[in-house]
């Protein structure tokens, strides 16, 4: 018998019967909790003014702060996931895509625009983690593979940004697969010389960090962004102890050597597009001095 | 020997088998057409058992106690292996080996996820599961095969890549990550072999070949049904559905494009004939890279990245 009885019950409300909040007028930051007009969070680009929290953002959100003039072509919007295991856990794969696109507005989770970063032509492939947690099926390699391919054909930089929790189990192996199909296109890309920016936003783990995420010629990433391999409850549980703080995060990564530099997203398109401007395409740089040569 | 549930009729058979045998060795009575009888009987139990397994039951004789590992096929197919030590940065990780061996004459870089037989071997083998330092010394096995034109084989045989803090801190994903580019455009031929459990990415950073085979009882897959269940059902009881809904078997792989070929095991398992195992592997081995061999490098790599560029199923509506 304990000592004290509970009357008031806990919290009760199942998962599933939570309700989907709209974005209201004003939000409340998940981190230090301070409440921001949802417009001027907004205009500071998603990260919270009083505590530097980068909220999570779709790939529509991205496009509107890094491409000039908010202007870009969508590429491969057609692509949608085929479901070629049939797959059935707790309901169907071919269920849950529909309810997601539904729900989301998305066709799977990853989209690609082709626009102007401060004057550079870049094609920017960028996660939804919306969309079933970001997860990598046929679709987004497909994208992807397809988004290195135009930037081969078109000799401009390729930016991915990741934003995912790994492969997606519902397409089994296909999703694995998508790994050597995503880093074997990168291959061919990284011998034209053409600069591929990858960009990691919180969180980037599993197949994508085990992928195209650590093999760009920059690897950038935004302020505490959770990056790794394995998750950390899968390691919290083999090594039998909790994880030292900050583990995993992009400082960490940026201490052990594997992130070039992080950058607030406040800032990000004017570095990114400076950094273009100084290592600008194999193509254009070899014209530039057959100018200067004649 | 071990024997899995499943196989306790088969144990209960080769039992008998042995008492009779030793009967008929003391040689006061001739119990030679008992054994025959026995031995038909067990083959035809054999047959029977390993003819109707479920997807779990496949996955559970891919870690069979007694199934030959990287160490023992070479022992087999390159007695003459020379192991190379060291990734030549921090470490000599001791889940992945490698080195140059010869299959009938013919140099091979071999490189292979070991794991250990009993609980101080598979400490030390880390379960199978390498760190990064394994893959950057798999990665530079593989660049020393291109600089002296030799051919590569690895066996792949791994619960997953090691999930640790050091994992972490020296880059896992990384380190894959660079094998599966590298490995895309290596300019020697890349034959690779799942021999046991083909985990994810851990399995897949010594994977990417121009031909790519399972062992008939091995899987492949991008997480172990366990885990699967485990994050899908949150329950860990969900395994055997888990092993279904992946298509994790050879069959289901080769099925839907994702390997190039399966190499049969002696009637039910390569575990009752470890050395007749590694003879059809060999052989098998061999074949292949016959046919590769006179390929250019240009052409390699182009068919290659081609074959990994075409995995994956989508529609696009129009």
């Amino acid at each position: 018998m304990s000592w004290f009885k509970r009357v008031k019950e806990g919290i009760t409300t199942k998962s599933k019967e939570k309700k989907y909040i709209p974005d209201g007028l004003w939000n409340k930051c998940p981190k230090c909790k301070a409440i921001t007009q949802s417009k001027d969070l907004a205009e500071n680009k998603y990260v919270c003014p009083s505590c530097n929290y980068h909220h999570k953002i779709s790939s529509e959100d991205y496009f509107q702060i890094l491409f000039d003039e908010q202007k870009y072509k969508e590429l491969y919007a057609e692509i949608v996931s085929g479901d070629p295991l049939n797959f059935f856990d707790t309901k169907s794969y071919k269920d849950r895509l529909i309810e997601t696109q539904t729900k989301t507005g998305l066709k799977d989770a990853l989209r690609v625009g082709v626009g102007k970063i401060n004057g550079t032509k870049t094609i920017i492939s960028c996660m939804d983690f919306g969309f079933i947690g970001g997860s990598m099926g046929s679709v987004v390699g497909e994208k992807i593979a397809r988004s290195i391919d135009y930037a081969r054909e078109n000799q401009i930089p390729l930016i991915i940004i990741s934003k995912s929790g790994g492969a997606r189990m519902m397409e089994a192996a296909f999703s694995l697969m998508q790994m050597a199909k995503t880093s074997a296109k990168l291959a061919l890309l990284n011998q034209e010389g053409i600069p591929y920016l990858s960009i990691l936003t919180d969180p980037t783990t599993g197949g994508v960090t085990a992928s195209f995420a650590m093999l760009g010629d920059f690897n950038i990433a935004e302020p505490d962004a959770l990056i790794g391999f394995a998750g950390p409850r899968v390691i919290r549980e083999t090594i039998g102890k909790d994880l030292p703080k900050g583990f995993q995060s992009s400082e960490f990564l940026q201490e052990h050597g594997f992130v070039d530099f992080i950058v607030s997203r406040t800032e990000m398109k004017d570095k990114i597009g400076s950094l273009l401007k100084m290592i600008a395409c194999k193509k254009t740089s070899t014209k530039k001095t057959e100018k200067i040569d004649s | 020997m071990n024997y899995l549930d499943f196989e306790k009729p088969i144990e209960d058979l080769i039992e008998q088998l042995e008492k009779v045998k030793g009967t008929h060795a003391q040689g006061k009575v001739n119990m030679a057409e008992t054994i025959e009888q026995l031995e038909k009987k067990i083959d035809e139990l054999k047959k029977d058992v390993y003819g109707k397994l479920s997807n779990w039951q496949r996955v559970q004789l891919s870690r069979h106690p007694d199934r030959p590992y990287t160490m023992d096929y070479l022992q087999y197919i390159a007695p003459d292996f020379i192991e190379l030590h060291g990734d030549r940065v921090v470490n000599d990780d001791k889940a992945i080996i490698g080195g140059f061996g010869t299959i009938d004459g013919q140099t091979f870089m071999i490189i292979g996820q070991q794991k250990g037989r009993n609980t101080k071997e598979r400490q030390f083998r880390n379960f199978g599961m390498a760190n990064p330092d394994g893959y950057r010394k798999a990665l530079r096995l593989m660049k020393l095969a291109e600089k002296f034109g030799k051919p590569i084989l690895t066996l792949i045989d791994t619960p997953g890549a090691s999930p640790g803090l050091e994992a972490e801190e020296r880059g896992q994903g990384e380190a894959i990550a660079k094998n599966l580019m590298e490995m895309a455009v290596l300019k020697v031929p890349i034959i690779c072999i799942v021999i046991g459990e083909g985990a994810s990415g851990g399995a897949l950073g010594i994977g990417i070949g121009d031909r790519v085979m399972m062992m008939e009882y091995s899987w492949y897959s991008v997480i172990s049904p366990e885990n699967c269940s485990s994050i899908l059902w949150r329950s860990w009881d969900y395994k055997e559905k888990a092993a279904d809904a992946l298509k994790l078997t050879p069959n289901d792989m080769l099925k839907n494009g994702l390997i190039d070929g399966i190499i049969e095991e002696p009637l039910g398992g390569a575990h009752y004939n470890p050395q007749e195992a590694a003879e059809i592997l060999k052989r098998e081995v061999k074949k292949i890279f016959k046919a590769l061999k006179d390929v250019s490098s240009e052409k390699l790599i182009e068919s290659r990245i081609n074959k990994f560029s075409e995995m994956g199923v989508y529609k696009e509506e129009v």
